[in-house]
């Protein structure tokens, strides 16, 4: 895997305590904001989607991809992580309850594929995931992130 | 073969549906295309399509359409989506 997600999030949180979904959406949209990557209008519009649409960014056990359409409120493509204290549910069916949101914009439909791909190709490893899952510091997530995408 | 992968915005999960679904096609040797959609262009698009795949949430949305239309459950999951594709394609 080429691609180092570690350099493309724009913001890291581990251990963030959220009492419900749209806390833990809204953490992910000010990581999108710290980093430059969207207005803070964005955030409103990722929880506008699953309000409109239902929790069908839970995309697999645990794991939430929070997004909006590309709109005026992403500057540039980037990604958030937050993985949270305790997990919250979203009302998904088979995938709740949720620990990790990422946060995802793009500029357009095709720009952002290589990044999500590497995030699927870490996610879908049960062992990366759970090291993820236990990481208590942002610079853990990082490492580990680095070192996945670097082959052995 | 023509086959819609569909989530509400058409950037993220959908995307990563394509990319799992391109991956087991492979591996089944089926030749197919495969288009990443939002919601409201799929229901055009799911018209002339064989196979529509998406989630338990965005299935009713896509309403009445001739092609079959799969649910996932995990995005990431390559053996369900393995399971579910190659029932639909023999």
């Amino acid at each position: 895997m080429a691609l180092n997600l570690a350099e493309e999030l724009s913001s890291i949180a581990t251990n963030v305590a959220v009492s419900d979904w749209r806390q833990a959406v809204r953490y992910a949209g000010d990581g999108l904001v710290a980093g430059g990557v969207t207005t803070e209008d964005y955030t409103d519009q990722m929880i506008a989607a699953v309000e409109e649409h239902g929790p069908y960014i839970v995309i697999a056990p645990g794991v939430a991809l929070a997004h909006a359409r590309p709109s005026e409120s992403v500057k540039k493509g980037g990604l958030s992580w937050v993985s949270l204290a305790s997990p919250v549910e979203f009302g998904h069916k088979s995938n709740d309850p949720v620990s990790l949101v990422i946060g995802l914009a793009a500029l357009d439909h095709t720009a952002h594929i290589e990044v999500l791909r590497a995030v699927a190709g870490i996610l879908s490893n049960p062992a990366t995931r759970s090291d993820l899952d236990a990481a208590a510091s942002p610079e853990e997530v990082r490492s580990l992130l680095a070192r996945a995408a670097s082959p052995k | 073969m023509k086959i819609v992968a569909v989530c509400g915005m058409g950037i993220g999960t959908s995307v990563l549906l394509k990319m799992n679904a391109e991956k087991v096609l492979q591996d089944l040797g089926v030749d197919a295309d495969i288009e990443a959609a939002d919601i409201g262009v799929a229901r055009g698009a799911a018209q002339t399509a064989e196979i529509v795949l998406t989630s338990q949430e965005l299935a009713p949305e896509i309403g009445d359409v001739p092609a079959e239309v799969i649910v996932i459950e995990n995005f990431f999951d390559l053996d369900e989506i393995h399971k579910k594709l190659s029932a639909a394609v023999r």
